[in-house]
């Protein structure tokens, strides 16, 4: 049977019930325009007064006259595609008569980013999400300059992969549930799902769009920590639950609805410390959810006061899984220097999943202090965990999930090549839907491009429909960015290139010669 | 129980407009004056004075310092007239150690006396030199921490300065009484403001935010007036020579520079006054820890190791950074069988919260700071001043007050800090912080343990360090 998509808004999950057609969501690529006039390119071309309004400059998208127009509208200059251009044979510079045109790199693109999430990552993405097709060449879209870890590491790739390995064979699914216990043997298509964001940190809007990109590409999203919502009822198959340390909107049902259920111990942003919701985000909605007064910071503790030793953490996940008796376990932790411990005893303590979280992880709000200093990079953790995993005899009994700093294909596939099973994502889903990285989500109204934000006017500028889009666009962006390498690497599914560390080189190594 | 220390922080506004890094500028006369101006749609605020008279020209106004850099006045305008610039000015904040980011969080930090918080992941680089190349632990499952940041249980930041003996002694069948030990709340001390700074009240205001958060303030005997009265304790004497010391009787510590004849002077201070502590400061070289460790095998009961502001030891060439002679010393001490009986200063090179906590870590009992107070009272380090050279933002005018107002906020701000760090750390104590490696990682045995297993030697022009 299909379902038609239904236009008119559902207003309550009873809706959802009776038009199970608000719900369906599709993985179909379909453009999806920036949401802003102005969007950021690399380029700029301006459009001075010698302009003729020929219109012999319409290539690419850049200048364009619109219906019973006169004139040419002022240019969309992020469509441009820079220099590059002058071989393609519609180069603008060179087709306008009156030499009006230029294109000159773009001063504010520069101003962007950082060193992680460098102006041509985030443009990249962008352009992914806006597209659906890998970002084009002149953007440095597989690595940041951050002078370490993923920006450092480069694949080595066989002259030719094998004859007879073909692209549309090549499996991106990954396996959660690795343990023989009767519980469903849940299986993503991708190897990765969206990270915890709560209800309060994070746009209403911003959080359906990623549980329905989730939904479409059979994988997950999270809750965090800020309870359940009713409007995610109709996507709980693709809803993990977290149980963190404040416990906020933890209910018998909210744990019986979920498919997963993760215990948040520590977050790789704030690794030691507890969440931190400031009080202007806590609205009524939010306080209702939480079950708390409106207006007041609401902070959770640091660790779980009820878990103190790994007996404790058994108990915990016992109580949960007697809750939920279909429930998969994921534990999620931070990067300590025995963070291959820890996952050694998450792992005997009954989790699924382990999910550690490196110390260059997002967040909605974390003191500097934590961002920079506590914890490692996950590019240490991955390898340390798996090998402790292999050493244990227990590696194929669980699933290591990878977080904090993975921010394009190539990460992923770096990030499982280290030795984990699947990473999650939570900043890459953020700028997709036009998150900017000014790091300002936790001030006065919240985030100022309606992401971070629980302000009734800012809400609005973030559309369900228009940021489901996108991150479908991203997902299946980055699904075919991953098969490129695997393609190349001459792998034929996700799981083969689990812990091939040979596959791999550092540029600050001997050996590395000769990379790209 | 001792009550909880406390630092009280109050907001104090800047003086001067602070240089901030963002910009936005526009191309006003393409402005169409439409009625659905970006400008009023700012969430922060920014053009609020502007846009009570938005189709009205006016004087240049200043966004720099709020402007949070969200672009969406930049990518919402009709016309497309504005573009966002990095100010010239910030970069020029500072100097290679003390950057503008520093500088910029100081000031924030001494204005508002609150820890830098701020969304987003981690967006700096992966590593750096000196402090950035280390990260301290946190504890996980298999090792709680105790909950000190939201007050259940009480995180002690104190540590001492002074011998602690291994032993009790006692002579003719009586305990031998126990050599001074002095206790402050923090293990941060002023050092002496250098002679460029040293205008109008700042030396003065340095010594009141020490009394205020019962800190020590290392003074130049000299600066100290002649006059009854004229130590408080809060303020710790340097001398040049150990006859100046009978000045400062009230003084529990004072501090002699390193010399021929330093074991003399110092004996003859304790002589004079043997509950006095006395530190002996001494430059960071080479041969810092054979230095250090004969100080300890003589007696010397505290020691202030001495970098330079950039926490550069003295050497022809390659100095290292406080980060490992601090591990050196420490080690050697250790070694010596003597690292309880000396108390170990570090002195230059710390220019964050989270510095302090790494020295610590790397060996050090406490730190002294010099430039970051500076910053606190908004000083650019422009450099312009000098003797007789006035400063371009009159810092001798400063009062007195107020300027204490902002190194108290600061001190109170890195205080909050080194206590989140202890609290994921799971330590109460920060005495027990020193040395301490086991609660931290270092970037060359992280890349050793994890890519040298994997790719083998690192390449001679990409050292780990």
């Amino acid at each position: 049977m299909t379902i038609a998509p239904n236009t008119t808004s559902p207003q309550s999950p009873e809706d959802f019930v009776a038009e199970p057609g608000f719900a369906a969501v599709s993985r179909e690529t379909r453009v999806a325009p920036p949401r802003y006039r102005n969007e950021i390119g690399k380029f700029v071309v301006p459009r001075p007064d010698a302009c003729g309004q020929c219109g012999r400059c319409g290539a690419h998208g850049v200048h364009v006259r619109p219906w019973r127009y006169n004139l040419i509208i002022r240019p969309f200059e992020y469509r441009c595609i820079g220099p590059d251009c002058k071989t393609s044979g519609r180069y603008c510079v060179g087709a306008c008569p009156n030499k009006a045109l230029s294109v000159t790199l773009n001063p504010v693109f520069e101003t962007i980013g950082d060193f992680r999430w460098t102006p041509d990552l985030i443009v990249s993405t962008w352009k992914m999400a806006e597209t659906g097709q890998l970002p084009p060449s002149f953007l440095e879209s597989e690595t940041g300059n951050s002078g370490g870890g993923f920006d450092r590491l480069r694949f080595r790739f066989p002259a030719a992969p094998p004859k007879d390995l073909r692209r549309e064979d090549i499996s991106t699914k990954l396996l959660l549930n690795r343990r023989d216990d009767g519980r469903e043997k849940v299986t993503i298509d991708v190897p990765w799902y969206g990270g915890g964001m709560s209800f309060g940190s994070t746009n209403i809007h911003a959080l359906l769009a990623k549980v329905r990109a989730g939904k479409a590409w059979n994988t997950f999203s999270c809750t965090g920590e800020g309870g359940y919502p009713q409007r995610f009822i109709p996507y709980a198959d693709h809803m993990i639950v977290q149980v963190a340390t404040g416990l906020f909107g933890v209910r018998e049902e909210t744990i019986q609805r979920a498919k997963i259920v993760e215990f948040k111990y520590a977050q790789g942003a704030k690794p030691g410390l507890g969440g931190h919701l400031l009080g202007s985000k806590n609205t009524p909605s939010v306080a209702a959810m939480r079950e708390t007064v409106p207006g007041v910071s609401l902070f959770s503790p640091f660790p779980f006061h009820s878990v103190y030793s790994v007996e404790d953490h058994k108990k915990h996940l016992d109580w949960i899984a007697h809750v939920n008796p279909r429930a998969l376990l994921s534990a999620k932790v931070s990067t300590p220097t025995d963070v291959d411990m820890v996952a050694v005893g998450a792992y005997y303590a009954g989790a699924h999943i382990v999910h550690t979280d490196g110390s260059y992880g997002g967040t909605g709000a974390a003191p500097n202090v934590a961002k920079k200093n506590i914890a490692m990079p996950i590019e240490y953790g991955i390898g340390k965990v798996h090998q402790f995993l292999v050493n244990e005899g227990v590696r194929d009994k669980v699933t290591l999930i990878a977080s904090g700093g993975v921010r394009t294909p190539a990460d992923i596939a770096k990030a499982i090549a280290l030795g984990a099973d699947g990473i999650v994502t939570g900043t890459a889903e953020l700028v997709a839907i036009g998150c900017i990285r000014c790091t300002a989500c936790e001030s006065g109204r919240g985030c100022a491009r309606g992401i971070a934000t629980t302000d009734t006017e800012l809400l609005e500028l973030v559309t369900i429909d228009w940021a489901t889009q996108r991150l479908v666009n991203l997902y299946s962006a980055w699904r075919e960015g991953l098969i490129d390498i695997l393609y190349r690497l001459g792998l034929d599914s996700v799981s083969a290139l689990r812990g091939r560390t040979d596959l791999l080189m550092h540029l600050d190594y001997e050996g590395s010669d000769g990379a790209a | 129980m001792a009550s909880k220390y406390h630092i009280h922080t109050e907001p104090a506004p800047p003086r001067f407009r602070p240089i901030g890094k963002l910009g936005i500028v526009e191309w006003r006369e393409d402005c169409s004056s439409c009625h659905n101006c970006v400008k009023r749609a700012c969430v922060y605020g920014l053009f609020r004075d502007e846009a009570d008279a938005l189709h009205e020209t006016h004087d240049f106004l200043d966004y720099i310092y709020q402007c949070k850099g969200c672009l969406s006045c930049v990518q919402n305008c009709t016309k497309g007239i504005l573009t966002r610039v990095v100010n010239p000015e910030y970069k020029r904040l500072g100097d290679a150690y003390f950057t503008p980011d520093i500088v910029a969080v100081t000031w924030f930090q001494s204005e508002t006396g609150k820890i830098p918080v701020s969304g987003g992941g981690y967006n700096g680089p992966f590593s750096g030199a000196g402090f950035d190349s280390m990260w301290t632990d946190m504890s996980e499952i298999v090792r709680p921490t105790r909950d000190g940041i939201h007050g259940r249980e009480y995180i002690s930041t104190s540590v001492n300065i002074g011998r602690k003996e291994r032993h009790l002694a006692f002579k003719d069948g009586q305990p031998v009484p126990p050599p001074p030990l002095l206790e402050i709340p923090m293990p941060v001390i002023f050092d002496v403001i250098p002679s460029r700074w040293r205008r109008g009240p700042i030396v003065a205001a340095v010594a009141k935010a020490a009394a205020q958060t019962g800190l020590l303030t290392v003074v130049d005997a000299d600066d100290i007036p002649a006059s009854p009265g004229r130590s408080n304790a809060n303020m710790l004497p340097q001398l040049a020579r150990a006859a100046q010391g009978d000045a400062f009787a009230a003084a529990p510590v004072v501090m002699l520079p390193d010399g021929e004849d330093v074991f003399e002077a110092h004996r003859a201070l304790k002589a004079r006054s043997p509950n006095r502590i006395v530190v002996v400061r001494t430059r960071a070289n080479p041969r810092a820890a054979d230095r250090i460790s004969r100080f300890a095998a003589e007696g010397v009961e505290a020691i202030c190791l001495t970098f330079d502001p950039h926490g550069r030891e003295d050497a022809p060439a390659n100095p290292r950074h406080v980060r490992d002679v601090l591990r050196e010393v420490h080690r050697r001490l250790i070694k010596d069988g003597t690292r309880d009986q000396v108390t170990l200063i570090s002195s230059g090179g710390i220019a964050l919260a989270e510095h302090v906590t790494k020295a610590l870590l790397c060996g050090a009992d406490l730190v002294a700071i010099d430039v970051p107070l500076l910053l606190a009272m908004e000083c650019r380090l422009c450099k312009e001043c000098g003797p007789g050279r006035p400063c371009p933002i009159a810092l001798e005018n400063i009062d007195l007050d107020y300027a204490a107002r902002r190194v108290v906020n600061l001190v109170g701000a890195w205080h909050q800090q080194l206590i989140e760090m202890m609290g994921a750390m799971g330590m109460r104590e920060a005495r027990r912080l020193r040395g301490e490696v086991g609660r931290c990682m270092f970037y060359e045995d992280l890349e050793r343990d994890t890519f040298g297993r994997l790719f083998g030697q690192r390449k001679a022009d990409r050292p780990a360090l």
